[in-house]
């Protein structure tokens, strides 16, 4: 797979560290009454999706920025690629 | 039909034109007592199980494609039970158990070859893991013996020894662990499941549950609605996904796995080897093939094919741990989709919905799980109980804490 880096260009996938689906960003509320339960979600439960997720990949063997990707998990195509920093700001 | 020595010379004498296919087709009727999803190895031996053991009747399993067609023939083929943990060295080794008389039990020969597996150690902590790792075999009733460098090299002397930074220090030989044909084990549990009256019902895929006030009472596919007091679910690499459709969300990522053989060669490999400083597993087929694999490629997949990094760097490991296999080609490569769950270890479990059971998770470590998976799925759907080996492979229990986390990864299904 290649991945277009926002800031450096197509680069192979073997660069990057996996981390998984994007859901990761939204840590649940630490003064919740459901804390136990949203934390075991959080932690444990994911959606497995079957066609485009949104993942977290790192760039680990380049400049060490977090990306999100918008990428089928059927076919390996990835449609858009965000810094995570980004991503995060237009989703708040 | 039962296959004997004696058919066999029959069938050669009369042109062989006695022979029947190995199970029949069925068409679904419109109920059933027990419905099992998948006709994987795991489901397929769960209904043999339910049948032969637990006395069912009315058994369907529903497969969206063929027979042999998923993971069963997609892995490479190696049966062991050289696990650590309590909960999961009971299950398999009471599941080599089972493959030790397998092929007597559903009269198919699935052609089990007890050659030995020996997991390599490079380096003096983990030489100090693998013994500990050995005498919890041991305690548990499993053979394992450890090897020194010098009896690893009388056994394989084709190794590389030379290697500077991970030499070969000995390893942790299982001689009852081996390889089984895998496509036997599907075709062959079918057959026995068969005999049983259970019907196989292939290219029939599950669209949905019917759900009414808590209870499944149904499964909606491409064949119309089929009735079931209880629907056992064993799809695993498609686990998520089907147990949507109920609603559910699981802790669970499916990730591929990519697996190798290379052309045909002569006898050289004596039994399974692995590789202890780069993830690379070997054995050979009886047809001569060199069957190897690696690392699964690490992001979320339902496609069952990989990319090339991982080829690069399986065969990097095979290179380095025998050079001698540079010299043969790659013949094919496949990819098969797994259950990564968050710890490591499978699920065989009720679900909150009344009816509705579930098996899955295995990550990698399905095909050597298949006789043990299916018959505590069995007993599990007959009974309502968990099996004895099988007990503390529940769903809640990584909300309760009691996760069996074989490698200590915490909760990062690919890097287990």
């Amino acid at each position: 797979m290649i991945i277009n880096h926002p800031l450096l260009g197509p680069r192979d996938s073997s660069e990057f560290t996996y981390r998984g689906d994007a859901i990761l960003f939204n840590r649940p509320d630490p003064n919740s009454e459901s804390l136990l339960e949203d934390y075991y979600e959080y932690q444990y439960i994911r959606d497995n999706t079957h066609g485009f997720m949104k993942e977290l990949w790192f760039h680990e063997q380049g400049d060490r920025s977090w990306l999100v990707l918008t990428r089928n998990t059927v076919t390996h195509e990835i449609i858009r690629v965000e810094l995570a920093s980004e991503y995060k700001r237009e989703n708040k | 039909m039962t296959y004997s020595a004696l058919k066999i010379i029959k069938e050669a004498l009369t042109g062989h034109r006695g022979w029947k296919p190995v199970w029949q087709k069925s068409e679904p009727k419109k109920s059933y007592d027990i419905i099992i999803i998948g006709g994987g190895g795991h489901g397929l031996a769960t209904a043999y199980y339910l049948a032969k053991k637990y006395k069912q009747t009315k058994i369907a399993v529903l497969e969206k494609g063929w027979i042999g067609g998923g993971n069963v023939g997609r892995n490479t083929t190696i049966i062991r039970s050289n696990y650590m943990l309590n909960n999961n060295q009971a299950f398999y080794e009471f599941s080599l158990k089972l493959w030790e008389r397998i092929e007597k039990d559903i009269n198919y020969n699935a052609m089990v070859s007890q050659r030995g597996i020996i997991n390599l150690f490079h380096s003096d902590v983990q030489r100090d893991s693998y013994i500990r790792r050995g005498n919890t075999m041991r305690i548990h009733g499993t053979d394992a013996i450890l090897l020194n460098q010098d009896e690893v090299k009388k056994k394989y002397p084709f190794l590389n020894y030379e290697n500077a930074r991970f030499p070969i220090k000995g390893g942790l030989w299982q001689p009852r662990g081996g390889t089984v044909r895998h496509d036997a084990v599907a075709w062959g549990y079918a057959h026995a499941a068969d005999k049983y009256g259970v019907d196989i019902i292939e290219n029939c895929e599950v669209v949905g549950f019917e759900i009414v006030n808590g209870k499944c009472i149904g499964v909606k596919t491409n064949k119309g609605n089929i009735k079931a007091n209880k629907i056992g679910v064993a799809v695993a690499g498609n686990s998520s996904k089907v147990m949507n459709m109920a609603g559910m969300r699981l802790p669970i990522e499916s990730h591929v796995l990519q697996a190798f053989v290379s052309e045909g060669l002569k006898p050289i490999l004596p039994g399974v080897i692995t590789y202890g400083a780069g993830h690379f597993y070997v054995s050979q087929s009886d047809k001569g093939g060199l069957v190897f694999g690696g690392d699964i490629d690490g992001y979320n997949s339902y496609a069952q094919r990989g990319n090339l990094p991982v080829v690069e760097d399986v065969c990097e490991g095979g290179v380095s741990l025998m050079p001698m296999i540079g010299k043969a080609r790659l013949l094919r490569m496949w990819g098969g989709i797994m259950d990564m769950s968050m710890d490591g270890s499978p699920i065989i479990d009720k679900t909150h919905i009344s009816g509705l059971y579930f098996n899955g998770g295995w990550c990698y470590g399905g095909f050597k799980a298949t006789p043990a998976s299916g018959y505590s799925f069995a007993h599990l759907l007959a009974t309502d109980t968990h099996h004895e080996v099988a007990k503390n492979y529940t769903l809640d229990r990584f909300k309760s804490g009691l996760t069996i986390d074989e490698k200590g990864q915490g909760a990062q299904p690919n890097l287990h």
